[in-house]
């Protein structure tokens, strides 16, 4: 071995607690950048073959109730390949032990052709319902969520009477990837889907012969908007709520949100972590290259060719980067490993696969290898453009001049050892400035990957606590005489009962389309509510109607316009309404108009379909057992419940992001600092030797070391606060869907935590390097300048 | 010791050779017009107070450094117009340099640091012969930090002939060293120029070691202001300060 490479393996030997903490920053960068984008990719991978094999229809309707001899002339169409009619119900569902009320959606199926036709089942267990009995499939989520298994039963309200389910098998539908399908009011532990033989299901509800929900196949190259307006214009008279494409399709839709927001957290935070990281590969390698100025300088006077001394150090670059890079890729794997896991209990796919993706890993090894080449070649051809003879010689004397500080006459508040601090802090301020940089950008990332937690509760507590007040909200079967509301007032429990009338429409605003649900709303209502952006209930106009300001964006329409609105209720009607103001509720698209204008425009007298209920909690078990018996309630939402779930698993992300975050900021956070004093170190000890010969004590000495660490800590905490809440900002701002809007809200207690972290790896590291700083040999360093 | 061969032949040609550095709006002239000629197989003693351009001069014979303007010329080489390539290349085949403080890489073993130069070198000793010349045979795999001052004084003079060069330059090379030690050091350098037939260029501040030159010259504020033959020369083991 020539002595040049053997110099390069002691020199990495020598080097490697600083090695080690770049490669952890190289690692952190990498791993998190690899993990992230390639879980998005496999989940879309696993989506898209998912989709595929599963047979996942283009287009989606629901009606009142059609002649099966409709859906066979849908086939009929241009536009269409394929189509397969259904019958389904949402009803509730009683679990034996469970106290609270269950939403079930039961949907006929003929057991042969939900394996061979569209959106087709993949049975994970048990078997395939028998024809002609009231045996059941079970979604996956749900059945895991309340422990269901082949043997177990529910009961169902089928049309009002109970009926027993048996359940046999447990299934998958690409139509239920996403459980939270239902209006997004439900989660996987109280909504699931109920697969049984159709006849069955037709003969209770009546629907023999009949269905109510049809997906349809188009073919390749189809138009999906024409083909929408084909299908509505068949179905309009059998009550058509509006034909929809897989872009709207609940499951769809939510997973496309999920992957979305998985795509900011997983392209923008990791993208900073790996700007970070090789802002400070480069900031590292090119001080450390530095320090070997005289080695350098011997080299050259030996007769070594430049190149082979700039090729010297690209290597003892690369070789640290490289143990980063092996680092990073082993931490990718296992981050996208956990986070595909995670997202496996959201999401429903029969196989779920995590691959690192070849571009994004090639992508990221290119970009570090660069960032350490760039780093280590900018200081050797730095020192190798000064001549050898005056790079041999240590660096001239620091010019050191007074103080802005003591130019401004404050001198004499400051003693000699801080000033002594603030000097160095100034002659070297652009080192000094990267140093800042460095630790607050890992303040920011910190901040900037655990502020929607904060969000979160925000958001909760804003669509709530302020807009929805009530406890307990039921879904009636359909439209019932106003009278129900005495009924709900007078069940065991209940304090407050209020109900509502809710209209499926289709806006229109010039060429653009939105489906959504036209709510009435009173004044004297307590339990639901509009509020304004502040939170603050606000009031219904007599006339033209209120809607959501993401419902507004997307119809492009500003306060003081108008928008037709089409009744999706089987009355084939349009009319002209006002648009009135904006709300700013943070969850869904919704739309209000008052009670009476609601009642007066649709035409069909003072009917509701939803209740809303104050309770009394400590009779909550009544309340529960009486819903379960009342035949017109469909559906029953627990908000306590909800904001249970929510939170618990809301909690559970955060716990995982905020332990990765804090690992890979933390390890910034120590490259940077580490690096920074052990290279200050290297530079300062005949300095730091000289006044320990003078008598000074180790820890003077050693203050004077971290009192530089100290300060530019202290000026990056306050950057990297800044810096961090305009980054969730950006987030907000990127992740931003037409079903909410997270509202950028950083709590005190996200800012310690950030705070904290920093100080407590500046901590670490300074305690490191002043165990370093004791280990000082005063007498060898003082007798060679090195 | 004996003398310098009859035939002498000219190595180094300096004529008008100046160097001015700038250090901000300060211009420093270090040299001011050298005119110098060294012959083979001389051992030369720079002698002058500090600041007076010695160690620049070195340098620019040593083509670590080039003159601001004048000419010099080793043999047929133009110092002046070369280019770093060049310098290199002239460095790397002819010159061996011994610096006050060593300048030796503290992560290679003595024998590892005198092999960085037998690496690059057409014809060099052993890295161990190398180091038995200058009587550290014994402490080959010995780090520089595991080593006195004069040790590691001769591990550089160690790698500065292991190339057998042509030009020996020493700046101060006992500058660090005590009194027993220097001696050894100087010792050593003669002993290279004796039995090598290699020119020796040494700096020093200190006048008793012009004793052991074949020549002494004396700078004084960028000139060049005596140039003395020695009619007799002493033993390293005579000298004495």
């Amino acid at each position: 071995m020539r002595a040049l490479d053997r110099k390069l393996l002691r020199d990495l030997a020598a080097l490697r607690a600083q090695a080690a903490t770049i490669a952890l920053v190289v690692a952190a960068g990498l791993g998190g950048f690899v993990g992230s984008l390639s879980t998005v990719s496999s989940l879309e991978d696993n989506r898209d073959a998912y989709y595929a094999s599963a047979r996942l229809a283009d287009v989606f309707a629901t009606v009142r109730r059609a002649p099966e001899h409709v859906a066979q002339g849908l086939a009929t169409l241009p536009d269409v390949a394929e189509v397969q009619s259904a019958v389904m119900f949402d009803v509730q569902v009683d679990r034996a032990g469970v106290a609270q009320p269950l939403t079930g959606r039961v949907v006929g199926i003929d057991p042969a052709r939900a394996q061979r036709g569209l959106n087709r089942l993949t049975l994970r267990s048990g078997r395939w319902p028998a024809p002609g009995t009231t045996e059941a499939l079970v979604s996956e989520a749900f059945a895991q969520a309340r422990a269901l298994r082949p043997g177990d039963e529910v009961h169902a309200l089928l049309d009002g009477h109970r009926q027993r389910l048996a359940i046999v098998g447990v299934a998958l539908s690409p139509e239920y990837v996403f459980a939270a399908a239902a209006g997004g009011r439900n989660d996987e532990t109280t909504f699931g889907v109920f697969w049984i033989d159709r006849e069955r299901l037709a003969a209770a509800f009546d629907m023999t012969g009949a269905f109510n929900a049809v997906a349809l196949r188009l073919r390749a190259g189809a138009s999906v908007p024409a083909a929408i307006g084909e299908i509505d214009r068949r179905l309009r008279p059998y009550g058509s709520r509006g034909a929809y494409g897989r872009d709207e399709q609940p499951s769809h839709k939510a997973v496309a949100q999920e992957l979305r927001e998985q795509r900011v957290f997983g392209i923008v935070l990791p993208s900073v972590v790996l700007g970070v990281a090789m802002f400070v590969l480069h900031v590292v390698l090119d001080r450390q290259v530095a320090t070997q100025r005289e080695q350098i300088a011997a080299l050259v006077a030996l007769g070594y060719e430049n190149r082979v001394v700039v090729a010297h150090y690209l290597k003892l670059a690369l070789a640290i980067a490289a143990a980063g890079i092996v680092l990073g890729l082993g931490v990718g794997h296992e981050l996208g490993r956990q986070l595909t896991r995670l997202y496996a209990d959201y999401f429903r796919f029969p196989d779920f696969r995590f691959a690192l993706d070849a571009g994004t890993v090639v992508g990221g090894v290119a970009a570090f290898g660069a960032a350490a080449l760039a780093g280590a070649w900018s200081a050797t051809r730095r020192l190798l453009s000064l001549s050898p003879a005056q790079a041999m010689r240590p660096p001239s004397p620091p010019a050191y001049r007074p103080l802005l500080l003591e130019r401004a006459g404050l001198a004499r508040h400051v003693g000699p050892r801080v000033r002594m601090i603030l000097r160095n802090l100034e002659r070297r301020a652009v080192r000094a400035a990267l140093t800042t940089v460095g630790i607050a950008s890992a303040v920011a990332i910190l901040i900037g990957g655990t502020w929607w937690g904060d969000a979160i509760d925000t958001m909760i507590d804003r669509q709530f606590a302020a807009a929805q007040p009530g406890e307990v909200f039921v879904g009636f079967t359909g439209p019932l005489g106003e009278r129900v509301v005495h009924e709900l007032a007078a069940l065991p429990g209940v304090l407050r009962a209020e109900a509502r009338r809710s209209v499926p429409v289709r806006l229109h605003a010039g060429h653009r389309r939105e489906r959504t649900v036209l709510s009435g709303v009173s004044d004297d209502a307590r339990l639901w509510r509009l509020v304004d952006a502040q939170s603050r209930p606000t009031r219904a106009p007599p006339t033209g109607l209120l809607m959501t300001d993401r419902l507004a964006s997307r119809l492009g329409v500003v306060a003081g316009d108008t928008v037709r609105v089409e009744f999706l209720d089987g009355r084939q009607r349009e009319v002209d309404a006002l648009v009135v103001d904006l709300t700013h509720e943070p969850i869904g698209l919704g739309a209000w108009m008052d009670e009476g204008a609601l009642r007066a425009l649709a035409g069909d007298g003072a009917v509701v379909d939803a209740g809303a209920l104050a309770i009394d909690r400590t009779r909550e078990a009544e309340l529960f057992a009486a819903l379960k018996r009342a035949p017109r309630v469909a559906a029953v939402f627990v908000k306590s419940a909800l904001i249970e779930y929510f939170r618990a698993t809301s909690a559970r992300n955060i716990l995982i992001f905020t332990t990765v975050l804090t690992a890979f900021a933390s390890a910034i956070a120590v490259g940077v600092v580490y690096n920074s004093a052990r290279i200050a170190l290297a530079e300062r000890a005949w300095e730091l030797a000289t006044l320990r010969v003078l008598g000074f004590e180790h820890r003077e000495v050693a203050a004077l070391l971290l009192g530089e660490l100290a300060l530019e800590m202290a000026l990056a905490l306050p950057l990297g606060f800044v810096a961090g809440a305009w980054l969730a900002r950006a987030m907000t701002g990127m992740m931003a869907s037409e079903n909410f809007t997270m509202p950028t809200v950083i709590l005190p207690g996200t800012f310690a935590y950030a705070g904290l972290t920093m100080l407590a790896a500046g901590a670490a590291c300074a305690w490191l390097v002043q165990r370093r700083l004791a280990a000082l040999d005063l007498v060898a360093v003082l007798k060679t300048r090195e | 010791m004996t003398d310098a061969p009859p035939a002498r032949e000219l190595v180094f040609r300096a004529r008008g050779v100046r160097k001015v550095y700038r250090a901000g709006a300060v211009e420093i002239e270090a040299l001011r017009g050298i005119d110098l000629d060294v012959f083979s197989g001389e051992f030369v003693v720079l002698l002058g107070a500090s600041g007076s351009g010695k160690s620049t001069l070195l340098n620019i014979l040593g083509g670590l450094d080039t003159p601001s303007s004048g000419e010099l010329r080793w043999r047929d080489h133009d110092l002046v117009r070369a280019d770093a390539r060049e310098l290199t290349r002239f460095r790397r085949e002819h010159v061996g340099f011994v610096f006050q403080f060593y300048n030796l890489i503290g992560s290679l073993t003595a024998r590892e640091n005198v092999a960085l130069v037998t690496d690059l070198a057409a014809n060099p000793m052993a890295p161990e012969e190398a180091l038995g010349r200058v009587g550290l045979g014994g402490r080959l795999d010995h780090f520089p930090a595991q080593l006195s001052g004069g040790e590691q004084q001769r591990v550089a003079i160690a790698r500065a002939v292991a190339k057998r060069p042509d030009v020996l330059l020493c700046d101060e090379p006992t500058g660090a060293l005590d009194y027993p030690t220097g001696k050894v050091v100087l010792e050593v350098i003669a002993r290279v120029n004796a039995e090598l037939g290699t020119t020796a260029i040494v700096i020093t501040h200190n006048a008793a070691i012009a004793g052991m030159a074949d020549r002494v010259l004396r700078l004084s504020d960028g000139r060049l202001v005596a140039d003395e033959a020695n009619a007799h020369k002493l033993a390293p083991g005579e000298l004495s300060w």
